[in-house]
């Protein structure tokens, strides 16, 4: 099945165990919990960034709606927390005890019967990978069996983020409306907010995006990812040879969605509440961006396009909050029109040919070495 | 749902709330106009597109205060000198960027969207540093306010029956030039086959700048025309794209009448539930609808017969 025999090439070595120091390393012991949990939001991020190389660098999909499923795993898993905190005795003061804050304030006075499931953990944790999955399955069905694609897909992607951003905002008594769900406290009695739990969940964190990247690395690796890329460059050709194109694409989107709504359920985790501002048209396109600044080809190029893309975000809207829409959509631009590849793309071209000459040239040196002791051995 | 309301009643609901549809309708067919030239004849997503119209909305509003500031007894006619004003402004913009960014990116069309994201973002940043973050309204003259009075039951604004007037007008033009002049089936030679169209002695490169320019022209004549109903912030642009493209799509990409025809549809299926529930329950039913008949007929409403 998998057709090169090794995991990774050198290169996607290199790449990784870079971002496992950073990211294990050098980040928990160099910053503090404030900027680590920042680090940590950043990194949800970058698990929809993984899903959109899949879909989109490699299937040639792309999807405007990837804030969809990142909304749909965070207000999932936001859902549990919520039902958590608002236990009988958290809620005294409201007219109807145990709901969430936000029924009461729009009286309802009875749980609605979509939100029962989710006191169970087991379920929320299904749900958060399957309404995604179930989800992307149906709008991909619907669209790529009838091959619709390219434009009109991420146009009718995009109109489903509308939708659901509206939905969210209108139903204020079922979802808590524009502000979301806000105070979430605890996971089965453990308390996320103080400084201790925040690291623990930023490592968990960690270690389910090394997972994500590992799945994503073996797709590639496989037939499968072959097919895609082959598909991205001439369906028509993929289509006569006898593959189903159709289904290839629904499983791309598909991965995707739920490499989205792992990293929304991880946000409503680590930064403590969920709101419509992440499930949106404008959050799904800066999504693209990350992925396209990073590099859509390459998995550890789109991380770290997530990472910096959101860290620049932060400090210079801190900073010079007039600049960064221009910085940020002058950034967008000149990724489009002038290094397509991204910041993987730049890697490649400029900085690995001298790492790899610096190495040849060692070797070089090297063998040369071992050649004129062995030349010189039989002359004594 | 119905049951409060007596035939009479319900009827004057419906011609009301049908006529609210139309304005929506109005701003729609300006907006999606210029998209279905620039999407549905050159396949450019351009989602600066609602920027475009804000920048056709400020021009139209910097007109008004400078007519009441230097030409107050002109006030009444100043609008139709910032419809053209607007028209310009908008073009001359658009012919810019399709010279600086759109022409490196006809070969890929999803970049196109990035692309037009990111001028996006760059032109509400602008808006807001030259004109504030605050929503400007534009005085309208004497004779646009008042309503006129149908029946007992029944009263149209006048600067709505205006706006569509003008929608009416432009939409004519738009029809007139695209197939009757000879530059429209130089466009339509041009979009149809780039490489013969070349071959025959068109000048491509022209032709697409023009047309991106016309495109955004209209929209620029829309967001003049979008100041008679509401009011103009730097992101109001962004309220809009979502929709018009899905008009333009619904329609069928290259389709005028299937534009026209989609704008329509969309724009009074919204006005009309909008009166029996909350605006944005019917929104997400519209849009809901219109994704679903996509996704059983992605072609659109009206498809041209192509062959791919």
């Amino acid at each position: 099945m998998i057709i090169n025999s090794r995991f990774f090439n050198r290169s996607e070595l290199m790449g990784f165990i870079a971002l496992a120091a950073v990211l294990f390393v050098i980040l928990p012991l160099t910053l503090d919990v404030f900027r680590l949990n920042l680090v940590a939001k950043y990194l949800t991020y970058a698990f929809v960034a993984i899903g959109l190389v899949l879909c989109w660098g490699y299937g040639g999909i792309l999807s405007l709606g990837q804030g969809v499923f990142f909304g749909l795993g965070g207000y999932c898993m936001a859902m549990f927390l919520k039902l958590e905190a608002s236990s009988v005795e958290n809620t005294k003061i409201q007219s109807t005890p145990g709901i969430p804050d936000f029924m009461d304030w729009n009286q309802i006075t009875a749980l609605p019967f979509f939100w029962q499931p989710f006191h169970s953990l087991t379920f929320t944790i299904l749900a958060i990978i399957l309404v995604p999955g179930l989800f992307a399955l149906i709008i991909g069905t619907a669209m790529f069996k009838r091959r619709v694609g390219g434009t009109y897909f991420a146009i009718i992607t995009q109109a489903v983020a509308a939708i659901l951003t509206i939905l969210i905002v209108g139903q204020q008594g079922y979802t808590g409306g524009i502000n979301g769900m806000t105070d979430l406290r605890t996971l089965k009695g453990w308390d996320i907010r103080p400084d201790h739990a925040k690291i623990i969940l930023y490592f968990v964190e960690v270690v389910l995006l090394f997972a994500c990247i590992g799945i994503a690395q073996f797709i590639r690796l496989t037939k499968l990812g072959r097919i895609l890329v082959a598909m991205r460059e001439q369906e028509d050709r993929v289509r006569f040879s006898g593959y189903s194109v159709a289904n290839f694409k629904i499983f791309a989107f598909c991965m995707a969605a739920i490499f989205a709504a792992i990293g929304g359920a991880m946000f409503a985790l680590n930064v403590g509440f969920m709101s419509p501002s992440f499930v949106g048209i404008v959050p799904s396109i800066e999504m693209v961006i990350y992925t396209a600044v990073g590099g859509r080809m390459s998995i550890f190029g789109a991380i770290w396009g997530a990472i910096l893309v959101n860290f620049a975000k932060t400090s210079l809207s801190e900073s010079f909050p007039q600049l960064w829409l221009f910085g940020l959509g002058a950034l967008f631009i000149a990724v489009v029109l002038a290094f397509p590849n991204g910041l993987s793309g730049l890697w490649a071209d400029y900085v690995q040919p001298r790492i790899d000459r610096l190495f040849a040239s060692r070797k070089a040196k090297a063998d040369w070495a071992d050649n004129s002791v062995a030349d010189g051995a039989p002359a004594e | 749902m119905f049951g409060d309301y007596s035939i009479g009643d319900l009827g004057s609901i419906f011609v009301m709330q049908g006529f609210a549809g139309l304005i929506l309708f109005s701003v729609y067919v300006l907006m999606a106009l210029g998209l279905a030239i620039i999407f549905g004849q050159m396949g450019v997503i351009n989602m600066a597109h609602g920027e475009f119209m804000i920048l056709g909305a400020y021009v139209t509003w910097m007109t008004s205060n400078l007519f009441q500031a230097y030409l107050p007894s002109l006030f009444s006619g100043y609008f139709f000198l910032a419809m053209i004003l607007a028209f310009l402004a908008s073009g001359a913009l658009g012919m810019l960027v399709e010279w600086v960014l759109i022409r490196h990116l006809y070969k890929r069309p999803l970049d196109t969207l990035l692309a037009t994201w990111g001028l996006s973002l760059m032109l509400q940043q602008a808006y807001r540093s030259v004109f504030g973050a605050r929503e400007v309204g534009v005085e309208l003259p004497q004779w646009m306010l008042g309503s006129l009075r149908v029946t007992d039951s029944i009263e149209v604004p006048i600067n709505g029956v205006f706006v569509m007037c003008l929608t009416v007008l432009i939409t004519i033009a738009v029809a007139y030039v695209l197939y009757m002049s000879r530059w429209g089936r130089q466009v339509r030679a041009v979009v149809q086959n780039r490489v013969m169209a070349g071959a025959v002695g068109i000048n491509t490169e022209k032709v697409d700048r023009y047309t991106f320019g016309l495109g955004c022209g209209i929209a620029g004549v829309a967001g003049s025309a979008f100041t008679m109903i509401g009011s103009t912030g730097p992101t109001s642009g962004q309220l809009y794209i979502v929709d018009t493209f899905l008009v333009v799509v619904f329609g069928g990409a290259a389709s005028l009448l299937g534009t026209i025809a989609s704008a329509f549809s969309i724009s009074q299926t919204q006005s009309t539930l909008e009166f029996f529930m909350s605006g944005s329950m019917a929104k997400v039913l519209t849009l809901l609808a219109v994704v679903g008949i996509l996704m059983l007929r992605p072609q659109g409403l009206f498809a041209l017969k192509v062959r791919k």
